[in-house]
């Protein structure tokens, strides 16, 4: 089980214990970090699970989340994505994300 | 107890629950569920959740959420509701409350010739999601009743598990009261390349039933089949609680702009509530994930303190059935004409009531899809080239209207 460290708007930093399979989004939501809301259970429709990335790898997004990302989420930049679209692996210990701010 | 009282845990009353506390509300919150499941989301349970013999389902949030929020969560059904005193029955015990929140949601209709059937299935909720995929180890051929959203995910699910399906719609067309022709002919022929047999203009005329089996449903031609039945033929708003305490009922509960019922402090939101909207004549039930989470917001912020605000938003619905996404933003009513962009692997179908943009329906481009709310979120419609040109170009004129 990788560890994954989300860090909530407000700065705090959540060690989120993640299960392969899973999505990034599930295992945020379980632990309830903050500002990951999830609306649409993970059908890219929402973009309220929308993070960056800030240390590790992760696949490519492929092209329903990059284009959900760029004509819906705000504040996107080039390390922008959609944490229901990535699912979790046990290569990505240590990896970790940002939660952007809505 | 007083303070909120919430009926109904499903995606409106939990959004509620938790919002009511982040928009700064003081007083107790209590959500009451017939189960006493974490609330969850529904929508994957006509797709993954089936495919997966050992998927769970997903919560909505966390228990700690609703802990955090000091949400007191309640298992049990309220047998009464009493305007006047301000009360209402759980478990026997009155319950009192300073506002009263139906969150009831809908059921399943039902054939009634099927009532009774032990391999008649519907989906709505997590048992019926595990009562439905428990039986789908012993069916080899499913025959699925009416194509709209649930039906054809569901046909899209059990196709993958390898299951023979066939998928009976009365009307010319699936998904005839929710999307264009364009749209019905893409999802027809994406399924049947799934191997999905989908008969339209078929009305069932009776069932072949052995014991408490149905064996095959009757056409006017010839019968199909089965060795079990889904049923997808819409819902009815649970009103039964709100009519006894004679509390004003249509379809589903009436309430004004504001989502204030008929009774003083008593107010309805999600699939049960059937409220004036403003792509509508006439108050309007609205069955979506995105209706009942605004319509929860919408109410959190004004039972926290906020002015009185008519409820204003730009709906939006997504399908996933098999590979094909599914994704409407906006209401089509009234829309008279189309402006339609189609490559093959995308379709995208603008609805334009006269001049003004009403409604996009896309399939698997979600660019388009985005592009749509936030023009329709402003009002705004561009001229046919841009629709037809893509979300680019939407994006570019958006940008400079």
């Amino acid at each position: 089980m990788p560890t994954i460290t989300f860090v909530e708007p407000d700065g705090t930093r959540r060690d989120v214990a993640a299960h392969p399979g899973e999505s990034l989004m599930a295992a945020a939501t379980r632990a309830n970090v903050a500002g990951i809301i999830a609306e649409c259970g993970g059908s890219a429709m929402c973009a309220t699970c929308h993070c960056y990335l800030v240390a590790g790898t992760l696949p490519e997004a492929e092209p329903l989340e990059a284009e959900t990302l760029e004509f819906v989420a705000r504040n996107t930049r080039a390390t922008s994505r959609l944490s229901c679209q990535i699912t979790v692996t046990d290569t990505m210990e240590g990896l970790v994300l940002q939660v952007a701010p809505q | 107890m007083s303070g909120v009282v919430i009926i109904g845990a499903g995606h409106a009353g939990s959004q509620l629950a938790v919002s009511l506390r982040a928009e700064g509300y003081a007083g107790a919150v209590t959500l009451i569920d017939a189960s006493d499941a974490l609330p969850y989301h529904k929508p994957p349970l006509s797709k993954t959740f089936l495919k997966d013999p050992a998927a769970l389902p997903q919560p909505l949030r966390a228990a700690s959420a609703y802990k955090a929020a000091g949400v007191t969560r309640l298992t049990g059904t309220v047998t009464a509701i009493d305007t006047a005193a301000q009360t209402v029955t759980l478990h026997g015990a009155a319950l009192d409350y300073d506002h009263l929140v139906l969150a009831t949601g809908a059921r399943n209709r039902m054939l009634p010739d099927l009532a009774g059937a032990a391999n008649v299935h519907s989906l709505r909720d997590l048992a019926d999601a595990e009562r439905l995929r428990a039986a789908l180890a012993d069916a080899a051929h499913v025959v699925v009743i009416g194509g709209g959203f649930i039906g054809l995910e569901s046909a899209a699910a059990l196709a993958a598990m390898g299951k023979t399906v066939t998928v009976l719609e009365s009307a010319p067309r699936v998904l005839a009261r929710v999307a264009a022709p364009e749209t019905s002919a893409r999802v027809e022929a994406t399924l049947a390349g799934l191997g999905v047999t989908i008969r339209t203009g078929f009305s069932a005329g009776g069932f072949t039933r052995q014991g408490d089996r149905i064996h095959a449903v009757q056409g006017a031609q010839d019968t199909v089949p089965c060795d079990l039945l889904l049923v997808g033929i819409g819902a009815q708003a649970d009103t039964a609680l709100a009519r006894a305490a004679g509390i004003a009922c249509n379809q589903g509960i009436l309430t004004d702009s504001h989502l204030a019922t008929s009774a003083p402090h008593v107010w309805a939101i999600g699939d049960v509530a059937e409220t004036p909207h403003w792509q509508a004549d006439a108050p309007l039930r609205v069955e979506s994930v995105q209706n009942a989470t605004d319509q929860a917001r919408h109410l959190a912020r004004h039972l926290a303190g906020a002015a009185p605000a008519a409820f204003c938003t730009v709906p939006w619905f997504w399908s996933d059935i098999g590979p094909l996404k599914l994704q409407i933003a906006g209401l089509a009513l009234g829309a008279d004409r189309r402006v339609l962009r189609d490559d093959g692997a995308r379709l995208a179908v603008f609805h334009l009531a006269g001049d003004r943009l009403v409604s996009v329906e896309t399939l698997n481009s979600p660019a388009d899809h985005m592009i749509a709310r936030q023009l329709l979120d402003a009002g705004l419609t561009p001229p046919d080239a841009f629709m037809q040109d893509g979300a680019p170009a939407m994006k570019a004129w958006l940008a400079q209207a």
